[in-house]
């Protein structure tokens, strides 16, 4: 061996060192606070635990207990009903999008003024709109009254509290989908559009033709995102129906889970619904990323 | 790691989607090029109609936006009978600022408010640097299997916090650590993926002459990190540390399993609380001062560093 390829098989392994020193730091922290807690919560699935004593081994009787549990399949229920929002602030956020794609004054302005929701603090949000909703003298039925409309008390009805907080939540959201939109809107080559001018395609021609097939990416990722952010929503039940409302009718999985661990102290029974959720939203993410590697993603 | 730490719903769990061609810089989003919404080269007469209904439409939508924001703020500053006033009043008469000084003595608000700095200072300024340095080992820095590292980090982004935070809950308990700020800091502080791809992402437009050249002149990695490295990679820093900031400013489920003490909680459950407390005294005047103050941080920062924050989010979508 020459001594450069020593010096250069010496040089190697220091970067080797200084290398894995420089990833070992996430790396540890993936194994204390994401992997060892994820193996801790398949096991304790399988146990009777209360959080106090040692977990002590059960079989599937947690599995079988949600099985038969009303509630857990009522807050599965209302988790994914509440998920109507989705398709209502997909739809909205594209004309939104569509609109301030086009060439006119105020575009930047309206686009920080529906973007405010969504910087904005949940908690502080839900308690604002805890507060629009009141029956007697929050602002939706203020205006709705304004129309000749008695509106009703939205969180405490079962009726309206579900649609109370997919209202809640479309507002929410609506500036993400719309900046992201916006951003694909905007990534579209021209030269398109401009072929399909010369071809004789009209307005509509071109939206269906280009525009909605070069969306057709993003939204799926923000089908897939917000799936996932609705499996888990929490904050917003947690505040505005702290028990659950009224029939249990805003009470979702997240919302149930915490009840279960923290409230019952039911650690071992919570942990398997939290195993289950987590498998959903599992499978929902590999769907994306198996469809996601086809199209572009790649790591060289 | 902290990503899983922050509330459902305001966060990206899957994996954003990169840009695909190495080293090109992403397009800003800047003035709208205007060439979906109409036909090449028809600016016409018809076309600023339309602007302005739009330009209409946009307003109304607007101000659905903005009214429970304002009304917020509006009744902020009434006194607690004029809150039941019918017709409802948009300008409070009489104005209380008061109620912007009684809330601080209402509840720790004082004390949420650095217990929140605490929390999102130290876990975005140390999780920053762990990232940025792993993003930095990953991308340019020669490593056996350091992509099936990088990959299986990537995996976590999967696992639903509710998923893991009971066994981390347990593990905070036998530490003794519930109840104290430390559960929310910990597990940030060791990075945060999502950040890691973004900078490695990034890091690939730096050329790698540049830390070759570095290296021949004998500097260690870290010196090339913080002189080279970091300045290069700012920008990329700057948007992904605001992100994450707002992030875990706003969390709340993991703030709600492990702080018991009012004057251990952060900002966000302390409102929590005064909303509990103080509806059923239908003192909502202080309840809206207090939501208030906790909205204006994370505002000011958006109206600040609007076109980075837009930016970074765009792209964490857009197909590069």
């Amino acid at each position: 061996m020459s001594t450069t390829a020593v010096r250069r098989s010496r040089l190697h392994r220091r970067e080797h060192l200084t290398a894995a020193a420089f990833i070992a730091v996430p790396v540890i922290g993936f194994l204390i606070f994401i992997a060892y807690p994820l193996a801790f919560a398949v096991y304790a699935s399988f146990t009777k635990w209360n959080g106090l004593t040692d977990p002590v081994f059960n079989g599937v009787d947690n599995y079988v207990q949600m099985w038969n549990d009303p509630y857990f399949w009522q807050v599965m229920g209302n988790t994914v009903f509440m998920m109507i929002g989705i398709p209502i602030g997909l739809l909205l956020s594209l004309l939104l999008a569509l609109a301030l794609n086009r060439k006119m004054r105020g575009t930047t302005f309206f686009r920080t003024v529906y973007y405010i929701p969504v910087i904005s603090s949940l908690a502080a949000v839900a308690i604002l709109w805890q507060w629009a909703y009141n029956g007697d003298f929050g602002l939706v039925n203020q205006v709705l009254a304004f129309f000749g409309i008695d509106g009703p008390d939205w969180l405490q009805n079962a009726a309206t509290a579900k649609p109370a907080i997919i209202i809640m939540s479309v507002w929410k959201g609506l500036g993400y989908s719309m900046l992201l939109y916006l951003a694909a809107l905007q990534s579209v080559p021209r030269h398109l559009y401009e072929a399909a001018a010369i071809d004789g395609a009209g307005a509509l021609a071109q939206f269906r033709h280009i525009t909605l097939p070069m969306l057709r990416p993003v939204t799926f990722f923000l089908v897939v995102t917000s799936i996932i952010g609705g499996a888990q929503i929490f904050i917003e039940i947690n505040i505005m129906t702290p028990t659950g409302g009224p029939e249990f009718s805003t009470a979702s999985i997240v919302w149930y889970i915490w009840q279960k661990a923290f409230n019952y102290l039911e650690m071992g029974y919570a942990t398997a619904m939290s195993v289950v959720l987590g498998v959903l939203v599992f499978i929902v993410t590999a769907i994306q990323f198996q469809l996601n590697r086809r199209s572009q993603f790649s790591i060289e | 790691m902290t990503q899983t730490q922050t509330s459902p719903g305001t966060r990206t769990l899957v994996l954003p989607t990169p840009p695909t061609r190495r080293g090109t810089l992403r397009r800003r989003i800047g003035k709208p090029s205007g060439n979906s919404a109409a036909p090449v080269g028809m600016r016409s007469r018809s076309y600023r109609t339309v602007n302005v209904i739009v330009t209409a439409i946009l307003s109304l939508g607007g101000i659905i936006m903005i009214a429970p924001l304002l009304w917020t703020f509006s009744t902020s500053l009434k006194t607690r009978e004029a809150v039941f006033a019918l017709p409802p009043q948009w300008i409070p008469d009489p104005v209380q600022w008061a109620n912007y000084l009684r809330v601080w003595d209402a509840g720790p608000l004082a004390s949420g408010i650095l217990n929140s700095v605490i929390v999102s200072v130290s876990v975005t300024v140390v999780g920053t640097i762990s990232s940025a340095v792993a993003a930095f080992a990953f991308a340019k820095m020669r490593l056996p299997y350091k992509n099936v590292v990088f990959l299986s980090l990537l995996a976590a982004i999967m696992i639903p916090f509710p998923t893991i935070m009971i066994p981390q809950f347990k593990m905070f308990a036998d530490a003794g650590l519930v109840d104290t700020l430390w559960p929310l800091i910990l597990p940030g502080i060791f990075g945060n993926i999502v950040m890691i791809f973004f900078l490695r992402q990034y890091l690939t437009s730096v050329p790698d002459s540049m830390i070759e050249a570095a290296k021949l002149d004998g500097a260690g990695y870290l010196r090339i990190f913080f002189t080279l490295i970091f300045p290069a990679i700012r920008p990329a820093i700057a948007a992904q540390f605001i992100l994450w900031f707002m992030a875990v400013w706003n969390d709340y489920l993991a703030p709600i399993i492990y702080l018991n003490s009012p004057e251990k909680q952060t900002l966000q459950l302390v409102i929590a609380t005064f909303n509990a407390t103080y509806a059923s005294q239908t003192d909502y005047p202080l309840i809206m001062a207090a939501s208030f103050i906790a909205l204006i941080p994370v505002l000011v920062v958006f109206l600040v560093f609007q076109r980075q924050i837009i930016e970074s989010v765009a792209l964490s979508g857009s197909k590069g």
